[in-house]
């Protein structure tokens, strides 16, 4: 099976500091791939890389095992690939509708269009569709996110990246400052933007949320995909294990 | 409708992570622009009741409209200005330098008639433009905070007039400009000024609150970062913002040309900080995303309706501009409460909810 989206060899160097030293990684339509890494193991590095934030030095990026250029995120977005940064780049003042169109509103047809105006209607029934069809708990769609919880933030902005994103998303850190409902949530609806076909990357600290979400965990070290377990069939121990240098699967 | 049934179905069993949405009546009576405009039908009502005779009369309210005209054209351009997070100080400067180009392009041509006139009102607002897009490339380009830019090119823009005029005001324009646009009125009862000016609110109005590009302006103003990363072209809105102002600060100047016949060089130094006044008070926050145009024509009211009432009533006018500092200080005060609330309000709602979804979550896992 080709991958939706592989990385061979990247290589990035800041200065001094090897931040991707020949890391390899690869995703697969329809599962959830988390990637672990201690501080500095380059996860961010590479997400930015897959992402198209950030040019590499050397390496190959396949999408469908064609390999791309992702100079921008432009160019990553046109692959059909979405991004939750951990800060979520959302628009705190605009409502759920005007955040999930943000840059990709729809324009009425003909010459209202042309002079800049938007069709509503349009954006609002799709916004409904696409956060019921994921499950998302926003009921509120005329009140600016700001207002809401970090919960419902964090669903809107991966709502908002699935229904935009074809193939792949990627998630930083998506747990990282929710309560225990609300990142239960934010796991379900993880699961169901899978269910969907579409590859998600999940990076995360908490090794509880990884084993319970991710089909695949892959472990970075130092710039360098070290080893690749099945989420079934792995403990804690081993994943720490790995990701302190105790073990080292890949290289074996 | 049917998806709207749909997703209510859908959205039954979720827990309890929200509360209900409020209705548009509930958001109507929330906005501060709504609360700014009882205030003041308030005002209106105690000047009325205090001067009954001299108060409430057409011709008054007329003196009244034709007073916030100008300025509401400039508070078109500033609200969006001040809606990205940036403010605007050179408005009044723009103003007076594109009535003086203005005045001295008619002068240079000569006549009273409506050519000469249109070549002005152009001029006017060519030069606008041109002192709003400097604004625009410095805020958005060159990085200078937007209150050094506006403050550099305020005293730019107020010396180059000086230089043009040597100091002493331009008198006069032509004629048909002061008669039809300065006090020239339609049907013999709407001013033509406050005609124009309504039309500049009105677009104004649909621009920033149906377009994309008012769409943008908000998002600019609420998370640069964000609307970037979307793909939003930031540098290019805020410098398209900054012209807008300068804009309506040209198309002010040629108008305050027609009304005052005259440059009013010194006139204009507290110009920007009243349309400033006015837009906050209207409800537009300066930390940025949150405003609307009908809040800044409100804001603009309010210190035109004490001016003149107290002029009415005798009371010393100075007092007018005690009470607009205090509304000032108000309405950027309920604004902090209000944003200090939202962001409570955020956290609180997650803990109450967190606290009562967790039975409903385990009644859940009970029934599967």
């Amino acid at each position: 099976m080709t991958a939706a989206l592989e990385a061979r060899g990247l290589r990035r160097e800041f200065g001094h500091v090897r931040a991707l030293d020949g890391a390899d990684f690869d995703v697969d339509l329809g599962e959830v791939v988390a990637l672990i890494g201690d501080n500095g193991a380059g996860k961010s590095t590479l997400v930015k890389a897959l992402s198209g934030s950030l040019a590499v030095d050397s390496g190959e990026i396949l999408s469908d095992g064609r390999p791309v250029t992702l100079d921008s995120p432009a160019a990553a977005r046109s692959l059909g690939i979405e991004t939750v940064y951990q800060d979520l780049a959302l628009a705190p003042h605009l409502d759920p509708v005007q955040n999930m169109y943000l840059g990709r509103e729809v324009m009425r047809s003909g010459l209202l269009g042309r002079l800049g105006f938007m069709d509503h209607t349009e954006m609002k029934d799709h916004t409904r569709r696409a956060f019921a069809d994921l499950g998302a708990t926003v009921r509120d769609f005329s009140a600016p996110v700001g207002s809401m919880s970090g919960g419902q933030r964090q669903q809107i902005a991966v709502a908002r990246a699935a229904a935009w994103a074809s193939r792949v998303i990627f998630l930083d850190e998506p747990t990282a400052a929710l309560g225990v409902v609300q990142t239960r949530n934010v796991l379900d609806l993880i699961r169901r933007v899978r269910d969907r076909g579409i590859a998600v990357v999940f990076i995360s600290h908490s090794m509880p949320h990884v084993i319970e979400v991710a089909d695949r965990i892959q472990v970075l070290r130092l710039g360098r995909r070290i080893a690749t377990y099945d989420a079934k069939q792995t403990s804690m121990e081993e994943l720490v294990g790995a990701m302190t240098g105790a073990i080292n699967q890949d290289a074996a | 409708m049917s998806a709207a049934t749909g997703q209510q179905q859908a959205a039954g069993p979720a827990p309890a992570d929200e509360e209900a949405p409020k209705t548009p009546l509930q958001r109507l009576l929330g906005a501060q622009a709504f609360q700014i405009l009882a205030v003041l039908l308030v005002l209106v009502v105690l000047f009325s009741a205090a001067e009954p005779d001299a108060f409430p009369s057409v011709n008054n309210f007329r003196n009244i409209v034709v007073n916030v005209s100008i300025l509401a054209i400039i508070g078109v351009g500033m609200t969006f200005v001040i809606i990205t997070g940036g403010i605007d100080l050179s408005v009044g400067s723009v103003l007076v330098f594109s009535g003086v180009v203005a005045a001295k392009t008619m002068e240079a041509l000569g006549g009273q008639g409506v050519g000469v006139s249109l070549i002005g009102a152009l001029v006017a607002c060519v030069s606008g433009v041109l002192w709003g897009l400097l604004n625009g490339v410095l805020v958005a380009k060159a990085k200078v905070p937007p209150l050094i830019v506006t403050l550099g090119s305020l005293g730019m823009a107020l010396g180059g007039a000086q230089i043009i005029t040597g100091g002493i005001d331009v008198r006069g324009a032509p004629t048909v400009l002061t008669d039809t646009i300065g006090f020239g009125r339609l049907f013999g009862q709407i001013p033509y000024l406050s005609l124009i000016s309504l039309v500049v609110v009105v677009l104004g109005a649909v621009l920033l609150h149906r377009t994309r590009f008012g769409r943008y302006t908000y998002a600019v103003g609420s998370n640069d970062e964000a609307a970037r990363r979307v793909g939003v072209r930031v540098d290019r809105h805020l410098i398209l913002i900054y012209t807008l102002a300068g804009f309506c600060a040209g198309l002010a100047g040629i108008l305050n040309l027609a009304f005052f016949a005259s440059t009013t060089i010194a006139g204009q130094s507290n110009t920007a900080l009243n349309v400033i006044a006015g837009v906050v008070i209207g409800g537009t926050s300066l930390f940025g995303g949150i405003g609307t145009i009908a809040g800044t024509v409100v804001g603009l009211f309010i210190p035109a309706v004490l001016q003149n009432g107290f002029v009415i009533m005798g009371v010393q006018p100075f007092w007018q501009q005690v009470v607009v500092g205090a509304f000032l200080i108000v309405a950027v005060y309920v604004d902090q409460v209000r944003r200090a609330a939202a962001a409570r309000g955020a956290r609180a709602r997650r803990s109450v909810a967190s606290r009562f979804s967790r039975p409903a979550r385990a009644r859940r896992k009970e029934a599967q």
